[in-house]
């Protein structure tokens, strides 16, 4: 079976977000695989153990996302591709990332390509389906279950806290919702043979791409972090009057009625 | 191609020689696969070791075994094996950064150590081929788990004094010993252990004995202060019944074997301090930025910065001189053959040569650790009193750091006694230097450094050691041979040389970095450079003052306490403002950055 898993490179879930200049301050911050895309390289690495294949791990961005390929390499997928657009695009957005991938995949013929639900950075949840689009096949998201016999796929997925599970075929894509797996961590062996395992890198040339062809269809206008939480109030007195003072406080102060 | 033997850096030789960045490993130094290695044995003690540390605390040992099982699944039980017995056969930074991430798991990474230092290490390096056969393979992934017996009720630094005895039974089959061995890590539930013993009670000689052999069996488990999560039992042995084929090495040379387990065993306690001061200091930060009082974080008081600052300025210090001992053991490793490097003797031999390094890590680093969950305690307050925070288990782990693989006495001791033989084996040119020292001091001229990043630093470094030649070449002049039987005096030379050796590894790694990352991105190693070098220094006149008053009288006295004066002159730096500006990246990071 041919597996691809769409990986993204973000910042550790314990990174401190701070801002400097309009921009999300990456000096000294430590980055990981995108968690949701770690339960897509754990069951692109189950489906493979159990119907054969090979696991392809695939990032758009810079030199530094080797690192996190490396790591899906020694967790024991067999191949990775970083397609570096570093030096070509300094703006870009989900539309260029999917169609950067649609084109690289156009030819590569995947039966199954995994993809985290969300990255939990930008947390748009648009490059997996994008990526389906483009290519022409179905996808289901938020999945928290997946089998496979011949071409049959049964797939579990997750609706705000319900199951619903869904029959269809392959090829696929789907991404991956937390409780699908309990993703492995690379064990010695798997880092030493990560090292010999082949890490191709494909710039936008390389693709038949122009940097007009994947211009970002989006325009970010501001970054702003969460204004600070103020303290709390305890309302105090009768119990009518604090229920009054609440409706009035949520009118007048809060206006969310 | 292996590099000329001048380049290799000799042991001891930083005392005497000017020692270059590019000649240091440091932590930034680390492969990817090194990160990576650390990233799954971090998760690994997250994930599957503290969420039972409870149970392991109440000494439920099934689960050790299971972890450390678990562990060898992992790969992390076979750094140290060569491949072709089933190990991986990685370089020492490797086992070096395992032993520092495991050490968050407290008591059971005493567990993990013990298994696959000193339990594993003496069949590795000293094992004959049927022997690494036998035992090689399933020690490297657990299926087999070692402890190692050399401590006796009667002698504990005094090893060679051991009273079990070894006789060759009639036949001439097995050797039959008898005695009884105290305070075995993982006695609990180890398969195989490593048992020093006297043949005919004269030949010190180390065996294999396996726990099933006749005769052999365990005590209870003791009540212990700390690391609770680890097995300590008596192991005893009555008649039991050794093959003959199982003596470790040769026989009566069984000390080889165990002085150079004992240095391996040192430096790896100083990686392991490190780590359980970082995991302390971590959880330190933290709470000290929940925790408010007048309304106010009390990470926010000054005091609190005071202290963070300083504790970080000591793991930088213990970090950066452990991870250089280290790299010194592969260089040394690299200039050995291809069949050197399978001749586990010849590796003892690389890492033997820095013996003063390996206890000098182990004495600095374990006491940096102790002042860290101290002070962590300090900060708790009284919840660090509590047993529901963490900081009070790694407050009770951390004492018997500073007594086991030879107590920091003993270490301290070692130091000063190993220079001068050294020095008598013309192996360093320690008493010319000093020779030279006297007629230089003599027209001594004040120096002044220049205000570029280190420049005080590396000359405090430099008249460091100045100031420890001429206080021992003093005391070795007066005492002669006797110098041994002043251990104030002897102690005193140990610390100097340690506060040199921690000094002159934060320059070096500070230096290394600026010259890589450029000044601005190395901010915080040289205020920890700076705040530690001050304070460091401070304490070397000080020690180096009590020699000389001890030692000279009259004259001389007055003479060197000048030369002292002189040795020791310089601006001293604001280290309240440094420790303020150095806290305040702690405090946001939440913990040790470097």
């Amino acid at each position: 079976m041919n597996i691809y898993v769409l990986l993204k490179r973000t910042f550790d879930t314990e990174e401190r977000i701070t801002i400097s200049g309009g921009r999300i301050n990456e000096d000294g911050a430590e980055f990981i695989i995108n968690p949701y895309d770690e339960y897509a390289v754990e069951e692109a690495i189950q489906v493979r153990d159990e119907h054969g294949g090979e696991v392809t791990v695939v990032t758009v961005g810079g030199e530094d996302a080797e690192k996190q390929l490396r790591t899906a390499l020694a967790m024991g997928a067999d191949k990775a591709v970083l397609i570096n657009i570093e030096d070509d695009l300094d703006v870009t957005d989900q539309y260029t990332t999917a169609k950067i991938i649609a084109t690289y995949l156009g030819d590569k013929e995947p039966d199954l390509i995994l993809a985290g639900n969300v990255a939990i950075d930008n947390g748009t949840g648009q490059v997996g389906p994008r990526v389906a689009d483009l290519l022409g096949i179905p996808y289901i998201t938020t999945i928290t279950d997946l089998k496979i016999d011949g071409d049959k796929v049964t797939v579990v997925k997750d609706v705000e806290g319900d199951e619903e599970t869904i029959e269809t075929t392959l090829p696929l894509l789907v991404t991956a919702q937390q409780g699908l797996n309990e993703p492995r961590y690379p064990s010695l062996p798997g880092i030493m043979k990560a090292k010999k395992k082949p890490l191709d890198e494909l710039e936008l040339d390389d693709l038949d791409l122009d940097e007009d062809d994947v211009e970002a269809k989006t325009k970010t206008i501001e970054v702003f972090l969460p204004p600070a939480k103020s303290a709390g109030k305890v309302l105090e007195g009768e119990l009518d009057d604090q229920v009054k003072e609440l409706v009035s406080l949520l009118h007048n102060e809060a206006k969310v009625i | 191609m292996s590099k000329s033997v001048e380049q290799v850096v000799k042991g001891g030789s930083f005392l005497i020689d000017e020692i270059r960045p590019e000649q240091v490993y440091t932590p930034e130094d680390f492969t990817e696969e090194h990160e990576m290695i650390a990233k799954t044995t971090e998760e690994y003690v997250e994930n599957e070791v503290l969420p039972v540390i409870e149970k392991l605390e109440n000494h439920e040992f099934d689960h050790s075994v299971r972890l450390l099982k678990k562990a060898g699944e992992l790969g992390l039980l076979g750094t140290d094996v060569p491949e072709e017995y089933g190990g991986f056969g990685l370089d020492k930074i490797t086992s070096a950064l395992i032993a520092e991430k495991m050490a968050r798991a407290g008591g059971f990474s005493i567990s993990h150590g013990a298994h696959v230092g000193i339990g594993s290490l003496p069949i590795v390096l000293f094992g004959n081929e049927e022997q690494k056969k036998k035992y090689l393979p399933k020690l490297a992934t657990g299926e087999l788990l070692a402890a190692y017996a050399l401590t006796e009720p009667g002698s504990g630094s005094d090893a060679l004094g051991a009273k079990t005895t070894a006789k060759l039974n009639a036949d001439g089959t097995h050797y039959i010993l008898n005695g009884e061995k105290q305070w075995i890590t993982n006695a609990g539930f180890a398969d195989v252990f490593v048992v020093y013993a006297k043949i005919d009670g004269e030949k010190f000689t180390a065996f294999i004995v396996e726990r099933e052999y006749p005769g052999v069996s365990v005590g209870a488990e003791e009540k212990k202060m700390g690391i609770k999560s680890s097995s300590t039992r008596t192991l005893i042995l009555e008649d039991a019944q050794v093959p003959v084929e199982n003596v470790l090495g040769e026989i009566g040379k069984g000390h080889k074997i165990a002085f150079n387990i004992l240095n391996i065993g040192r430096y790896k306690l100083g990686v392991g301090a490190v780590g359980g001061a970082k995991s302390a200091f971590e959880i330190t930060v933290k709470y000290a930025n929940e925790r408010k009082q007048f309304h106010t974080p009390i990470s926010s008081f000054n005091l609190t910065k005071e202290k963070l600052a300083t504790l970080a300025s000591e793991i930088y210090a213990a970090e950066s001189a452990v991870y250089r001992t280290v790299g010194l053991f592969e260089e040394k490793m690299k200039q050995l053959t291809e069949e050197e490097q399978k001749d586990g003797k010849e590796i003892a031999a690389a890492i033997a040569e820095y013996a003063i390094e390996c206890s000098l890590n182990k004495f600095f680093n374990t006491e940096v650790l102790d002042h860290v969950v101290d002070e962590g305690v300090q900060i708790h307050g009284g919840y660090g009193f509590m047993e529901e925070y963490e900081i009070e288990r790694a407050y009770r782990d951390s004492r018997i750091n500073r007594i086991f693989e030879g107590t920091n006495e003993i270490n301290r001791l070692l130091v000063p006694g190993t220079f001068v033989r050294k020095a008598f084996k013309g192996e360093l040119p320690l008493l010319e230097k000093a020779q030279s020292l006297q007629e230089e001091i003599m027209m001594l001229m004040p120096e002044e450094p220049g205000d570029e990043p280190l420049a005080q630093e590396k000359y405090l470094v430099r008249n460091a050691k100045k100031v420890a030649l001429m206080s021992a070449g003093l005391a070795l002049q007066k005492y002669g041979q006797e110098l041994d039987k002043e251990q104030e005096i002897l102690v005193n030379f140990a610390d100097i040389v340690s506060h040199i050796y921690a000094m002159e590894s934060v320059v070096l790694r500070t230096e290394k970095a600026i010259e890589r990352d450029g000044l601005e991105n190395s901010k915080q190693k040289l205020l920890y450079t700076e705040i530690f070098c001050q304070e460091a220094f401070n304490r070397i006149e000080s020690d180096a003052k009590e020699t000389i008053v001890a030692v000279a009288d009259g004259d001389n006295l007055r003479m060197m306490l000048s030369a002292l004066r002189k040795l020791t002159r310089h601006n001293p730096i604001n280290v309240i403002a440094k420790k303020r500006e150095a806290a305040a990246t702690i405090i946001e990071k939440e913990k040790y950055v470097v």
